[in-house]
């Protein structure tokens, strides 16, 4: 499963490329994680996992391992907050994920692009968040497992002032929760 | 008596002279109900000297030597009307030390010669108790006259607050707007890298001086606003994790949630009286515009409901109306309604997306940040008429009005870096220029002129 997932989003980001200008998603290469987040992306760096190499089931580690690096987060375009198609697979796998660790919790972390005014982000983070709570909670994620935050434009994860970057920043981000 | 502390200790400025002037407010003209777009003409620009201060018998003081005070006094006199964009200043630096004897008896035919229109001089005397008495002379050189007097005093650490004064009713006097030199600015200073900003909340005087951090950045603070009675500061915290409003007692140093809520609540702001505090809200991801006691045992009022996003919003300066954004319209937009919530209307119709709506102290304008391809700073009447942008940068945002709703301080973030800094500019959107801070600096908020 773990193997079809990467395939499923190696596929995903060529399949992009070709449409880039036209699509909602519009990345050709994701570049890696900021620096510094605290999305847990470098799983060795658990101190919590059994082991050299081995990851935690429910962990943060082993969330983003079976859902791919991506498989975290959904994307928006700019001020919207609609589920799409695309976003829909990507919480149906973590809908999936979740339905293993009942007991594990999440956070959804809703954010904006620095292309928009800080309250007005705030207020779009929270609606792309509950949007993807939402989402979960309609395809049986229990709500009490799931909190929301909106950190608005105060937390990009590409670093540079251009479309490529803003796609990526216009984001709904699931963190489990410890 | 409960002033805050930097006022307290100095909530005794002194009229001296009155003479044939009575009390400096009554000689300020009141502000009219045209404002209309007022543009500083730039050819009337007035050339003004400002000579160091005289101190007769120097002595030191806690603030150093009054001789030093007396030239430092003049160059804030010299700053702060220089950054007004109304006045060419000479001084102190290359202007000849004048002697005690000249402060009241200005020796026209120099200054004409140099030539200057304008001339301020004065002395800064120490007390027996320690306190400047700092004296401030305005003189009309092609006249051969004096326009006005006025004294102050000051405990010495307050020498910068003298200067501000003087400043103040030298503008006043000579431009006919009310005050603004001797205010306050909250906001927020901000380092490290683009994805890991550190943010605090931090206060300054008008000219960036006296600067002082308030929370150690720990956790993301954000949008601050002084209270009109420079007592607290309502800001956004993250302090438990989420972003939470908060306002922040100065003296005290502490702080309480403004509402009891499990909602995300942002966009403070106080009401004119500093009674209610307005701020935004989400349910359930829906954010809409709030307002409540600020005593902190009131009922939220909500005063929009929109399945859009409601946010932001300012008072008039009557505390009828408020102006906020919203975009029920597909887009962000700004709205005016009144204080119960009733008779909503927009009022931004130029093109592109208009945010952060900002009621003038003068109620004759609202500032906003207008989003179209760049973010401009601009104004338009309550009607949304005569829209005027005054920056042209890749991304200024967030307008404040400066006390006498004549200048407007804002931010400005660079394309890349992230890197943000604070800008002030004048109705005609000329006089440009960058605040002095320590460090980078966003969403100032400018308070009232102190009393």
């Amino acid at each position: 499963m773990t193997k079809n997932t990467i395939k499923m989003e190696a596929l995903l980001l060529v399949s992009t490329a070709f449409v880039a200008g036209c699509g909602k998603k519009e990345v050709d290469t994701l570049p890696p994680a900021a620096e510094g987040t605290d999305y847990g992306q470098t799983p060795t760096a658990d101190p919590n996992a059994n082991g050299a190499g081995q990851i935690t089931p429910g962990s943060q580690e082993d969330f983003l391992q079976q859902l791919g690096q991506y498989g975290d987060r959904i994307l928006f375009e700019t001020d919207r907050f609609n589920i799409d198609a695309e976003d829909q697979a990507t919480l149906q796998r973590q809908a999936q994920w979740l339905a293993q660790y009942p007991n594990t919790r999440i956070t959804v972390e809703g954010h904006a692009d620095e292309r928009g005014t800080r309250d007005y982000n705030l207020a779009l983070g929270e609606r792309r968040a509950n949007s993807a709570k939402n989402f979960l909670v309609s395809i049986g994620v229990d709500a009490s497992r799931i909190q929301t935050v909106s950190y608005g434009k105060e937390r990009p994860s590409a670093l540079g002032s251009d479309e490529q970057a803003w796609a990526q920043n216009r984001r709904a981000v699931t963190v489990t929760v410890r | 008596m409960s002033l805050i502390a930097f006022n307290r200790k100095l909530a005794s400025f002194l009229l001296l002279f009155l003479g044939t002037q009575a009390a400096m407010a009554q000689t300020l003209p009141p502000a009219t109900d045209e404002p209309e777009l007022v543009e500083f003409d730039t050819a009337k620009t007035r050339s003004i000297a400002v000579p160091a201060l005289v101190a007769p018998s120097p002595v030191d003081t806690p603030a150093g030597n009054s001789a030093a005070l007396g030239r430092q006094i003049a160059e804030v006199i010299s700053a702060n009307l220089r950054a007004s964009g109304v006045f060419e200043t000479q001084g102190p630096n290359g202007l000849r030390v004048i002697g005690l004897p000249e402060v009241t008896a200005p020796q026209f035919g120099y200054w004409k010669a140099r030539p200057v229109e304008q001339l301020v001089q004065g002395f800064v005397r120490v007390g027996g108790d320690g306190n400047l008495t700092v004296g401030c002379y305005l003189y009309d050189v092609g006249f051969g006259s004096e326009t006005t007097r006025l004294g102050f005093n000051v405990p010495p650490r307050d020498w910068r607050r003298a200067a501000h004064k003087c400043a103040d009713a030298i503008y006043s006097r000579l431009t006919g707007e009310l005050p603004f030199f001797d205010s306050r600015i909250a906001y927020i200073a901000e380092s490290g890298p683009k994805n890991k900003r550190i943010k605090r909340l931090a206060i300054m005087d008008s000219d960036g001086a006296n600067h002082r951090f308030i929370t150690n950045g720990q956790s993301t603070a954000l949008t601050p606003r002084f209270s009109p009675n420079y007592k607290s500061i309502l800001y956004l915290s993250y302090v438990d994790g989420n972003p939470r409003i908060y306002v922040y007692d100065i003296d005290a140093g502490r702080q309480r949630l403004i509402t009891q809520s499990k909602s995300p609540t942002f966009a403070p702001r106080w009401s004119p009286d500093g009674q209610t505090i307005l701020y935004s809200m989400a349910v359930s991801g829906n954010t809409d515009v709030y307002k409540i006691s600020a005593s902190g045992n009131g009922t939220p009022v909500k005063l929009t409901s929109s399945p859009g996003i409601d946010v932001g919003g300012s008072f008039s300066p009557d505390g009828r109306q408020i102006v906020f954004e919203s975009d029920r319209s597909g887009s962000q937009q700004i709205y005016v309604m009144n204080a119960d919530g009733s008779n909503q209307r927009r009022i931004s119709f130029g093109g592109g997306r208009y945010a952060t709506p900002e009621w003038s102290p003068r109620a004759d304008l609202i500032a906003f940040t207008r989003i179209a391809g760049d973010f401009r700073v601009g104004t338009m009447r309550p009607d949304g008429s005569g829209e005027r942008l005054l920056t042209n940068s890749w991304q200024d945002e967030a307008p404040t009005w400066a006390p006498n709703g004549r200048v407007i301080q804002f931010f400005r973030t660079a394309k890349g870096s992230g890197k943000t800094s604070i800008w002030q500019v004048d109705l005609a959107g000329s006089n440009e220029r960058r605040l002095p801070t320590p460090i980078d600096g966003s969403d100032p908020a400018w308070g009232p002129v102190l009393p």
